[in-house]
Order: C-alpha cells, then sequence, then structure tokens
C-alpha cells in the first residue's frame, strides 16, 4: 500500500515536472462553421509564435456563448451575433464589463443534398427551401423544385431534411434568412441558434450534419460551404432577391457583404442575409470572435490582442484557400481601432 | 404414447440447441467486435497515431498523442481520488461499522452505483467547473473518481469479510491491536480481490465519455498541469466518428482499437489475479 | 489476578471501558475515525449529488410543475420546455433493446446453467463479462458505421415494404431513429441479462430439477416449467437491471437515434433520449431556465434508475434467498 502510493505520487510528479511547459494556453469554444479556417490560423500562430497556444473547440455558437458569458472559457466564437439579452446576461456576471464582437471572415451556408441520380447544381428557390424546411414540400419532384431545374431528372423520393442538433451560428443564419424571406418561417419557428424545427434530424455541429447528409440518401442539409467542398458533396444555388440563382463562392459573398461593408455598426453586429445585389449570394454572413472588454490575465490579453492584429493582416491571406471570404477593407480598419478597446 | 413423447423429446431438443445458439451468438459479438475494430483501426495505428497531435480540420495525419496522455493523466488522478475513499470506507464497513451506519454507507454507495454517467458530469460541472471558471483535467477526475467509489468499497467490504476467522484471531491472540490486524494481515490476506476491484473499476471508467463533455471539455494541444481543458480518448473518438472527414474516421477507429484493447487488458488481468484465489493459500 | 504484561502493549484488560485517550494511544481509535470519515464522504458525496439536482433543477419546477411532464415542446427561443419526447424516446428505445435482448439473454442464460459443462460455462461466462465492459462510445462508433447502414439498406425495406401499413413501421428511413439506437441498447444490455439470470438459475437446488426429471419430464421441459420459474423473480431482476442501464446509456444512443425531440409512432423515425439531450445541449443552454430543464431531465432520469435499480436487487435477493432457503 504505502509502496503504491510513493509510486503514484513519483509518477504525478514525473507529469507535472515532464508536461510543464512555459506556453500560455488561451481557451475558446464556439462556432463549427469557421472551424476549419480557425484550427489552421491557431496551428500556422503558434508555429510563429510557441508561446501562445490557442485551444478552439468546435461546440458551436450557442456553447460558445454560455461558455464565454460563464467565464469557462477565455473567447468565444459564433455566427449569430449575440442579441441584447445576452449581452446583458455577460454584463451581469462580469460586473458590468462588456463583450466586444470581432469579424473574422465571411461564409457562406449552403444547401447541400444527396439525391439519387444528381450530381450537378439543383436551383432553390427562397419559398421552395422555406417549404422543405417547414415539412410542406416532400417530395424531390415537387413542383417547387422542378419547376426551376428543368432537365434535372429529380425523383419521387421523399426529402429527409437534417438540421442542426446543437446550438448553431450556421442554423442562426439559416433561419435569419428563412424568417426574412418566409412570413409563414418568421410566425411558426423564427431565428435563433436552437429552433423548434418542425421536421427532420439533428446532426451535431456542421461535421454532423455533413455526415448524415453524405451518408444518407434523398437527404438536404444546411452548412457552411467549406464542409461541402471539403467532402466533394453537391451543393445549389439559391435565387437572391434580385432574381438571379446564385451558387456561394468568394465573389458572390463578398457581394453580399459590400453594403454592410460600408454602413458596419461600431458592435459589428450585422447580418447580411438577402442582401440586395445582383451577384449576392442571400445566405451569407460575417463570423465574429467573441472577446470580453476586460481580460484578467495581462498575458493573456496581449495575446489575443496580438493574435486579432494578425489575424486581420496576415491571416485574411488564407481564408480565400478555405472558401471563407476576405473581410472588406473598411470592416478591417475599423476592427483595428477597435482591438484598443479590449482593456 | 411415444408419438407424443417423440415430439415432447424434439421440442427438447430444439429448444435446448436454440440456447446454445443464443449463447454463441452473444459471445460472438464480442468477438465481431473486436475483429472490427481490429481490421479497420489496425492498419491505422502507427507511430504517428501515438506521438503526434491532431492536425486541422481537412487535413490528412496527425495523431492522438494529447488524447493518450491526457486519458492517462485523467485516469491516475481519478484513481487517487476514488480508490482511496473507496478502499478506507470498505475497511470501516467491513471493521469497525455498526449495523445501522453500514446499511446507510451501502445504500449510499449503491445509489451512486446506479447514477447515469451524464448525470454525474453535471454534478462535476456544477461543482468543480463553475466556481473555478475553467474546464480541467481534476474535473475529469473528480467525475470519474466519484464512479469509482461504489465498486471499490463494496468489494473492498466483501474482500475483508471473506478473510477467514482464523487468521483474525490467531493475529488478537498474538496482541496486536485491531488496526494492527487489519494494516498487517486481514488487507494482504484480500489484496488480490481488491485489487481486482480497483482494476475493474479503472476499467469501467476508462471508457466513460459523457462525464468528460463538459468537464474536461477537449484540447488540441497538450495540456500542461491539471486545472487546463483535456483532451481524452474517448471524447476523441466520439468527436472524430460523427464528422465527415474519412481521415477523421480512420482514426477514430484506430483509438476505439486502442481503448477496447486497454480496457480489455485490464478486465482480463483483473479475473485472471481473482481466479487464483482472493486469500493467501494456507501452506 | 494475572497482570497483563507490559509486553502487550495496548491489550488492557477486557472489561471496564478504558478512556478515551487509552483507546487514542492504541491507533484503534484513530483508525476508525479516519475510515468513519471516509465512509461518510461516500454517503456526503451522494447526498450532495441529489441536493446539487434537486436545487438546480427549481427554476422548471415552479414554472411548469407538473406539465413539464407531459408537455412535448421544446424550444429554446419560446422558452417552453416540456420532458415528454424524451421520456418517450427513452422508454421506446429501452423497451426494444429489452424485446430483442430478453429472448435471447435468457436462452443464452438457460444454456450456460443448465446444459454447458462447467468449463465451458465459465468460459462463455468470462467472454460475455468482457462484453458488458466495452465502452459505450465503441458502441456509438460501430453503430454509426455498422448498424446505421445496414438499418438503411436490409432492415428498413425488410420491414417497410412488407408491413409500412403498420404505424410503427410507417415513413422514410434515415438510418438513425428509435429502431436503431434500440437494436445497439439491446447488445449493450444483454451481458447484463445472461450474468445475473446465469446466476439465479444456477442457485436453483438441484432437487427442484431432479424432481422434474424424476416425474418424466424431458430436459427443456424440467427447465422451462420448473426451474425458470422458480428463478423468475431474479429473472426479472436482472431484467430491471438491464433496464436502468439502458435508460442511462448516452454516447451509444447518441450517435444514432437522431437528435430530434419529437414523438412518433413509427420506429424508424428519429427521435431523443433525456441522456442524449443533456450530452447534445448542456454546454450551450443559454438562460438559467433552459439549463435548469436540462437538469431537471437528469433528475427525472437518476429518480427512474434509482427506482429500478433498488427494485432489481430486491427482486435478485429474494430469488437466491428461495433458493438457499428452500433447500439443496
Amino acid at each position: 500500500m504505502k509502496r503504491f502510493a510513493g509510486f503514484a505520487i513519483g509518477v504525478l510528479a514525473l507529469c507535472a515536472i515532464v508536461l510543464a511547459d512555459n506556453a500560455l494556453l488561451i481557451n475558446g469554444a464556439g462556432a463549427t462553421f469557421p472551424y476549419p479556417i480557425y484550427s489552421k490560423w491557431f496551428d500556422v500562430y503558434h508555429t510563429k509564435n510557441p508561446n501562445f497556444q490557442f485551444n478552439y473547440q468546435s461546440v458551436g455558437s450557442g456553447a460558445g456563448i454560455k461558455q464565454v458569458t460563464e467565464g469557462t472559457v477565455d473567447f468565444g466564437a459564433t455566427d449569430g451575433p449575440m442579441n441584447d439579452d445576452q449581452i446583458k446576461a455577460f454584463q451581469e456576471k462580469h460586473n458590468g464589463t462588456g463583450i466586444l464582437h470581432f469579424p473574422t471572415v465571411l461564409g457562406a451556408a449552403v444547401p447541400t443534398y444527396n439525391v439519387e441520380g444528381v450530381t450537378g447544381s439543383l436551383n432553390f428557390t427562397p419559398d421552395a427551401l422555406a417549404g422543405i424546411f417547414l415539412g410542406k414540400v416532400t417530395k424531390w419532384n415537387d413542383p417547387a423544385i422542378t419547376s426551376v431545374n428543368k432537365g434535372v431528372n429529380l425523383p419521387a423520393a421523399d426529402i429527409l431534411v437534417v438540421h442542426r442538433s446543437d446550438g448553431s451560428g450556421t442554423s442562426y443564419i439559416w433561419t435569419d434568412y428563412l424568417s426574412k424571406i418566409s412570413e409563414e418561417w418568421k410566425s411558426k419557428v423564427g431565428k435563433g441558434t436552437s429552433v423548434n424545427w418542425p421536421t427532420g434530424i439533428g446532426g451535431k455541429g456542421n461535421e454532423g450534419v455533413t455526415g448524415s447528409v453524405k451518408t444518407t440518401p434523398n437527404t438536404i442539409g444546411y452548412v457552411e460551404l467549406i464542409y461541402a467542398v471539403q467532402n466533394n458533396i453537391p451543393y445549389g444555388a439559391v435565387k437572391n432577391s434580385s432574381g438571379n440563382f446564385v451558387k456561394a463562392d468568394l465573389g458572390s459573398v463578398t457581394a453580399a457583404a459590400a453594403g454592410a461593408a460600408k454602413e458596419m455598426p461600431d458592435d459589428f453586429r450585422v447580418s447580411i442575409t438577402n442582401a440586395p445585389g445582383k451577384a449576392a449570394y442571400p445566405i451569407s454572413s460575417f463570423t465574429w470572435l467573441l472577446i470580453p472588454q476586460k481580460v484578467q490575465d495581462t498575458g493573456k490579453r496581449d495575446a489575443i490582442k496580438g493574435f486579432l492584429s494578425w489575424m486581420l493582416t496576415d491571416g485574411q491571406g488564407s481564408v480565400e484557400a478555405l472558401s471563407y471570404a476576405k473581410l472588406p477593407k473598411e470592416v478591417v480598419e475599423k476592427e483595428k481601432k477597435a482591438i484598443k478597446n479590449i482593456q | 404414447m411415444t408419438g407424443r413423447l417423440r415430439w415432447r423429446k424434439f421440442v427438447s431438443n430444439f429448444m435446448l440447441a436454440m440456447t446454445g445458439v443464443c449463447a454463441f451468438v452473444s459471445v460472438l459479438v464480442l468477438f465481431f467486435i473486436l475483429g472490427y475494430l481490429v481490421f479497420n483501426g489496425g492498419t491505422s495505428i502507427n507511430w504517428d497515431f501515438f506521438t503526434k497531435l491532431p492536425k486541422p480540420v481537412g487535413e490528412a495525419g496527425g495523431g492522438m498523442a494529447n488524447a493518450i496522455v491526457g486519458s492517462g493523466k485523467i485516469l491516475l488522478l481519478a484513481s487517487l481520488m476514488g480508490v482511496p475513499i473507496g478502499f478506507l470506507g470498505g475497511i470501516y464497513l467491513a471493521e469497525f461499522s455498526g449495523k445501522g451506519m453500514a446499511s446507510v454507507v451501502r445504500y449510499a454507495a449503491d445509489l451512486l452505483n446506479g447514477v447515469p454517467s451524464i448525470v454525474i458530469g453535471i454534478f462535476a460541472y456544477s461543482l468543480v467547473v463553475l466556481p473555478f471558471k475553467h474546464f480541467s483535467a481534476y474535473a475529469g477526475a473528480f467525475a470519474l473518481g466519484i464512479m469509482m467509489i461504489p465498486i471499490t468499497l463494496r468489494s473492498t467490504e466483501e474482500f475483508l469479510k471473506s478473510v477467514p476467522r482464523m487468521l483474525r484471531e490467531g493475529a488478537m491472540a498474538l496482541g496486536a491491536s485491531k488496526w494492527k490486524t487489519i494494516a498487517s494481515v486481514i488487507v494482504p490476506a484480500a489484496y488480490r480481490g481488491i485489487l481486482t476491484a480497483i482494476l475493474l473499476a479503472l476499467a469501467r471508467v476508462a471508457g466513460e465519455t459523457a462525464p468528460l463533455l463538459f468537464t474536461a471539455f477537449g484540447n488540441r494541444f497538450e495540456s500542461h498541469g491539471w486545472s487546463q481543458p483535456t483532451a481524452t480518448l474517448p471524447v476523441m473518438i466520439y468527436t472524430y466518428a460523427v464528422s465527415p472527414y474519412d481521415d477523421w474516421h480512420r482514426q477514430a477507429w484506430a483509438a476505439g482499437l486502442v481503448l477496447l484493447g486497454l480496457v480489455l487488458i485490464i478486465n482480463i488481468l483483473a479475473r485472471t489475479i481473482l481466479s487464483r484465489g482472493f486469500a493467501i493459500p494456507r501452506s | 489476578m494475572a497482570t497483563t504484561t507490559t509486553a502487550l502493549k495496548g491489550a488492557g484488560p477486557v472489561t471496564g471501558s478504558r478512556s478515551f485517550f487509552a483507546k487514542l494511544r492504541d491507533g484503534d481509535e484513530i483508525a476508525r475515525l479516519i475510515t468513519l470519515i471516509f465512509a461518510t464522504t461516500v454517503v456526503l458525496i451522494t447526498a450532495a449529488l441529489v441536493w446539487e439536482l434537486w436545487v438546480n433543477s427549481a427554476l422548471p419546477r415552479e414554472k411548469f410543475g407538473f406539465h413539464f411532464f407531459v408537455t412535448s415542446v421544446w424550444d429554446p427561443i419560446m422558452d417552453q420546455y416540456g420532458a415528454l419526447p424524451f421520456i418517450y424516446g427513452t422508454m421506446v428505445t429501452s423497451a426494444v433493446a429489452l424485446i430483442i435482448a430478453v429472448p435471447l439473454g435468457i436462452g443464452a442464460a438457460i444454456f450456460l446453467a443448465e446444459l454447458a459443462p462447467p468449463r465451458v460455462s465459465d468460459t462463455l461466462q468470462f467472454f460475455i463479462d468482457l462484453l458488458a465492459a466495452v465502452p459505450s462510445v465503441i458502441y456509438g462508433l460501430l453503430g454509426v458505421f455498422i448498424i446505421v447502414p445496414v438499418m438503411r439498406t436490409v432492415i428498413y425495406p425488410a420491414l417497410n415494404k412488407p408491413f409500412g401499413y403498420l404505424p410503427i413501421f410507417k415513413g422514410p428511413s434515415y438510418g438513425v431513429g428509435f429502431l436503431t439506437a434500440g437494436i445497439v441498447l439491446a447488445i449493450m444490455v444483454i451481458p447484463y441479462i445472461i450474468s445475473v439470470s446465469r446466476e439465479v438459475l444456477l442457485s436453483v437446488p438441484r432437487d427442484q430439477r431432479e424432481a422434474a426429471l424424476a416425474l418424466g419430464s424431458t430436459r427443456w421441459e424440467s427447465t422451462w416449467k420448473v426451474v425458470v420459474p422458480f428463478a423468475k423473480t431474479g429473472i426479472m431482476g436482472s431484467i430491471f437491471l438491464a433496464l436502468a442501464r439502458a435508460l442511462g446509456e448516452t454516447m451509444a444512443v447518441t450517435m444514432v437515434i437522431g437528435n430530434t425531440p419529437k414523438i412518433a409512432a413509427s420506429l424508424f423515425a428519429p427521435g431523443y433520449s433525456i441522456a442524449a439531450v443533456i450530452a447534445n445541449e448542456f454546454t450551450e443552454a443559454t438562460g438559467d431556465l433552459y439549463l435548469q430543464a436540462l437538469i431537471a431531465l437528469g433528475l427525472v432520469l437518476f429518480l427512474l434508475t434509482f427506482i429500478l435499480n433498488g427494485l432489481a436487487r430486491l427482486l435478485i435477493v429474494v430469488t437466491t434467498q428461495k433458493g438457499s432457503e428452500v433447500g439443496g
């Protein structure tokens, strides 16, 4: 018994020594939407600055907001900006200091599907999308879909809807769009990170939805563009407010942000779904890092500020390779000034 | 008469054969699981798997070094938390307690044993994560440690009680005080059984995922010390399995094989120790 | 009167109480106190757990009262929470699991207890114990990659085409759903049914069997009509134990159930269980009511497993005692 105890203590001590390191660990959690670019950024940043380790857990925007409010992580990430109630809740838990939103990239939520025999890009009207997710358009060969996809052989199979099971910024973007183009959706379901979906199964994270669509025939889901691209699953074009069917890509997402860039509010909370513009992709969005206004640990504070500056300059160089669009110049300039607000 | 008897005999043989089928099917499942894991995960177990950190999303390669170390750390700490409580509590039940106190403690232990692991996770979150404001290895260890207590407690009590009276009485006749009897005679006599129980408790919590979801959370890097979020093998398997990336699936299989291998080895070890007898043989 | 020799430390006179400090000097009292403290810790931890669950689920109790159990809406935006879909999902998947596992498990237990020679029986039991040790997330892994595709390509067509008019087999299949989760759970609980049933069957006294055989019954008849009924309370206990395990299963279920808080009659429909929703939504429940609603679900789960485990233990003890009382 004594020998065992001594052995255990020895091992513990060894562990503590061996694993003790000088690197400062900064913890974050949140959206799965930008996870591919964040994981790349944090990896690259760590190689450039070995003293800092940014540990980001892709658990969904809802969890990101909650954990940064509770203070169990140093920063959060979300594609659905915090609403006023959530910001107030944060202030109450943190002695009145606030939380800041920093846009990082522009991305797009795309309708991705797995239909037998269909390998190309399908066109979706706003009404079709609303109908599908409301559970009213139930078959792939429904006129709402076939009428805008002439020449494509759509089967008479049931549409299986896949949505998010966790609190998701991607869901926020999707439901925000649906609320704008469908009165019925707005009154029946509403927008949010976690809604009462009328139909479908839930996948965990963008990863889970992609996985479900990839493996289950006749499904449709919504994911961030890069997930569809990286996994070689087809995604459709959506009819924008000018009447054009636009597929999500760097150009169409940047076009969607053009208007907002000029009129960006000071707190950076803005929605660009169903944006005007001939070439705009209607389901685009910024995604934000949530940084507390006051960071207690000076080491962490400087690390975060350093990362943000890097992200706005060098970091933007690697986003297009992963199909995210760069932030508009005006937004970058505004953010650089806003970094000073972090104390 | 003989016709009816023949039918009854036929039914008898048939039904008994069916029970044999049931038994073999049940056992076959174990080998199927093992085989499938070896087949799918075996090829992915290479040096990288054990030594490298995870790569960014979508990039192939990388390993689970941090998860393996993280699991090891948490299990070690969980044992240090749970085993002494269970062991010493078991001694109390077997050697010192009166009937009333004993049944209360036993009841509490049985209750704790039946609590679903996700609920233990909730408990650990409210008690250890929230007040300290971060996810940590010791929060995870706390949750797992609690789960180890009931098995250790009940087994310690059982095995201590089953030590032959003659050993006890002999020691006391020689004038040893009670605690000395326990420490130098009874516990060593029962050590095999107790060790088995500890190993089985360890095997049980080694595979637990749910309580770690909101205590240890997760980490892409090595976790230093005990107060940082920590990657663990079961949580990594879960994360990778529900993702769409084939490379991650491959790694999930490999991790599953490692985890299952670990759990089975501990189990087999424990049962082998126990089958050799739980008390020192009378020479 | 013989005086105690000084060499015997601590061996004072047997009669008469010694002073507290004398006992303390022994070290016995210290040992007793130390072990008592640890034993009390166990009780304290359990009490703290129950207390935390109760206290931290006060809000939904105040707001919804009993309606919490019978509402089926789970809407975080409107802050409306009802437990019914999760209770339903937990019950349905467990029921499916038992329907599959009980016949298989009892059959296997009968084989191991009655037919197999002791060495074969012990070896097979050894493997079955190992099956019980397989972690839940591994079952989840196999569920996602093996059972879900099989469900979609083999089981669903086999059941839906001929029987699709029945409510339980209606509708499309995603591969995930109640039936898939039930199958995975069945595999997980079979070992519990087998080991406990085998134990209780073995404890049935020999003369019960021998009497039946002497009266001219076949082997099967003596087993099924005499031995099993004798042990039936214990076997019931094993079923309750298996049920308790199935109710609390988290990872394997959440990977194959479909994560949809809806009540549906079809076994192919996606659903949700109490443990799965806690695992998925706990870290992101913003707002106190949301979080406490999840904790309330945890409390419900805890109470269910508590009652089942208690009943199980009672039934098993009663049977094994009966066996030793009746003779043999």
